[in-house]
């Protein structure tokens, strides 16, 4: 038998770089796919926040601010800074499963970009960031929440922490990639999380604290972003603080970007 | 070209572990080559880096031309891979993982529905196609596994103990459909720990033990390397059994084994030129004659012979013991055996 019989066309040399966008997209629709089909993922995304909001609201509103509404306005762009930057982990989480499942297996036996399986994993958790977000604002003006400037600054609001969520889930990944099992994943991730998370103004003012943290309160990222999180939505200073957490963005993307993907073509 | 897959000296280590110390492999296009050998051979290391998914230490492999570490992305339009642990996607329904699959390798959306479709059907998998893949037994989900690697119609088939853990029926029906590949032009790369399988699809085999090749060649040239023949006789009557393997005994100066079960007596035979003494011999001990055969020595015995002991079947044999239709059923492998039969009626 000859190869000129064969009912096959010829191999291609290489990818087109429209191809390798193609790829990711397809593999985004796959995490989106698979958001709606994990009813554990769905509702730890969702019920997450809403507990947040009632424990944090209730219980330390009357204490901080006075009164839970005051608080209410003043720890909200706080936590949504705080949901966004939990549910980075879920990248690392998956991108983990999938490289220990096998599936990753798969996909690099297919003629595919090979940055795709990456690309639609991050592409796909935009997707619930954003519903991250959107739970945590709704449910915050439910429970009387009220933004203070306008439509325009709320969107930026929300693009600002996206953009920073991005970022983010670059170190996420990293730890999914170098750890060998999703309870390794978010032991780490969690000991990376708190002290940031906790650690700045997101839901406390920083005048209490001893010297020493007000100047690490400063300096993190989460400040920053919360501090303009809060300018966007509530009304304040926006430009430094959003200058500030921006150039932090950038930062830990020009870090983890790289080192993400090395580990990431070491691991497939 | 005639040869789908060439690898030569192909070496792999992992720390310390040599996994390969210099296998060569060589597939005819449209045929099947069975990879023999035990648990930790090196079969899957062999297969790893056929598909692209291993880089050798040392040696090279081509696949219809292509080189696979070069040339990878070539290769991987040519391949599908079934592994051993099923490469699909726990969090999408059986129907998604094709598509996805479909999508990937550039099809519209109607047209990678359909293939699903036609895929899932194939598998008889259409009844669970919307439900998540984690709800699957182990044999849906290496059916999947087999589609969502045919998705691409490749032109060189992996297949990775592709019926290790299935049921007799479904062993059969893989069977089937690697036939039906093979006759469409397909070459596929069967491993396995089953001689059977090996002997019922290979065309050729390569035995492979400690990371090493220990014997190549068609089922027939291996079984005839390994020992030659055997003769089975039938006494008519049981009562002849002792009497017929007496006669057995002093001819071939073998020792015979007498089964009263299935009232055979078997023995290996050297030279076929003591057939015939041996008929008039049974003759004129009153043995009269049931069946008369000489057949090759089975895969199992070859292998017997070649790891010196080692079977490749001694773990996870599917169907098991004394289960009708079950593959360790010795029956089934001479059944199928390439039987040359010398059965004559005496005189």
């Amino acid at each position: 038998m000859t190869a000129a019989t064969l009912p096959f066309a010829e191999p291609a040399a290489r990818l087109s770089p429209l191809t390798g966008l193609r790829n990711a997209f397809t593999l985004t629709w796959r995490s989106v796919l698979k958001i709606r089909t994990n009813m554990e993922d769905l509702v730890g995304l969702s019920l997450q926040p809403i507990m947040f909001l009632l424990l944090f609201t209730y219980v330390f509103g009357g204490a901080i601010s006075g009164g839970t509404h005051a608080y209410l306005q003043f720890e909200l762009p706080g936590l949504l800074v705080m949901t966004v930057v939990f549910a980075t982990l879920g990248t690392g989480l998956m991108l983990n499963q999938d490289i220990n499942g096998g599936v990753f297996d798969r996909f690099r036996t297919l003629p595919i970009a090979r940055w795709a399986p990456l690309g639609g994993a991050i592409l796909g958790d935009m997707v619930r960031y954003m519903i991250s977000v959107a739970i945590t604002l709704g449910f915050g003006m439910v429970l009387g929440f009220r933004i203070g400037t306008n439509p325009v600054s709320a969107v930026a609001a929300c693009l600002l922490l996206l953009t920073f969520a991005l970022a983010m889930c670059w170190a996420s990944a990293l730890i999914g990639m170098l750890v060998k099992t999703p309870q390794g994943v978010q032991m780490y991730g969690f000991l990376a999380m708190f002290p940031l998370v906790f650690g700045s103004n997101l839901l406390v003012p920083s005048q209490t604290m001893p010297g020493w943290l007000q100047s690490f309160v400063k300096v993190n990222p989460m400040t920053g972003l919360t501090s303009a999180e809060r300018g966007l939505l509530t009304g304040g200073p926006v430009g430094p603080p959003a200058l500030h957490s921006l150039l932090w963005a950038l930062g830990i993307f020009v870090v983890f970007a790289p080192l993400a993907v090395r580990a990431y073509r070491r691991r497939t | 070209m005639t040869n789908a897959i060439e690898a030569s000296g192909l070496v792999k280590r992992f720390g310390k572990t040599t996994a390969l110390a210099g296998v060569d492999l060589v597939a005819r296009q449209g045929t099947v080559l069975g990879v023999l050998g035990p648990n930790g051979a090196g079969k899957t290391t062999a297969v790893r880096i056929l598909a692209t998914l291993l880089r050798p230490d040392g040696g090279q492999a081509r696949v219809c031309g292509y080189d696979v570490g070069r040339q990878a992305h070539q290769v991987r339009q040519l391949i599908g891979l079934t592994g051993q642990y099923a490469s699909v996607d726990d969090g999408l329904s059986g129907i998604n993982n094709l598509i996805m699959i479909g999508r990937l390798l550039g099809e519209s959306r109607g047209r990678a529905r359909a293939r699903a479709a036609e895929l899932l059907e194939r598998f008889d998998l259409t009844e669970a196609a919307q439900r998540p893949v984690k709800t699957y037994s182990g044999g849906m989900r290496r059916r999947l596994d087999l589609a969502a690697s045919l998705v691409g119609n490749p032109r060189v088939l992996y297949l990775d103990e592709p019926t290790t853990g299935l049921d007799p029926r479904s062993r059969t029906d893989v069977w089937g459909m690697v036939r039906g590949l093979v006759a469409d032009g397909v070459t596929v790369l069967l491993t396995t720990q089953y001689l059977d399988e090996a002997d019922q699809l290979a065309s050729d085999i390569v035995v492979i033990d400690h990371g090493k090749v220990i014997a190549t060649g068609t089922p027939d040239e291996l079984k005839d390397r390994a020992g030659g023949q055997v003769l089975e006789v039938e006494p008519a009557s049981r009562d002849r059994l002792d009497r017929a393997a007496a006669v057995l005994a002093s001819r071939t100066g073998a020792a015979p084994a007498a089964d009263p079960e299935s009232g055979l007596v078997r023995v290996p035979v050297a030279d076929a030129a003591v057939l015939p003494v041996i008929i008039r011999d049974l003759d004129e001990a009153g043995v009269d004659l049931a069946e008369f055969t000489l057949r090759k020595a089975s895969l199992d015995e070859v292998f017997l012979a070649l790891t010196g002991g080692r079977r490749p079947s001694d773990d996870g044999q599917p169907g098991g013991d004394g289960q009708p239709g079950g593959d360790g059923q010795p029956g089934l492998l001479h059944d199928n055996d390439e039987i040359r039969e010398l059965e004559r009626s005496p005189r």
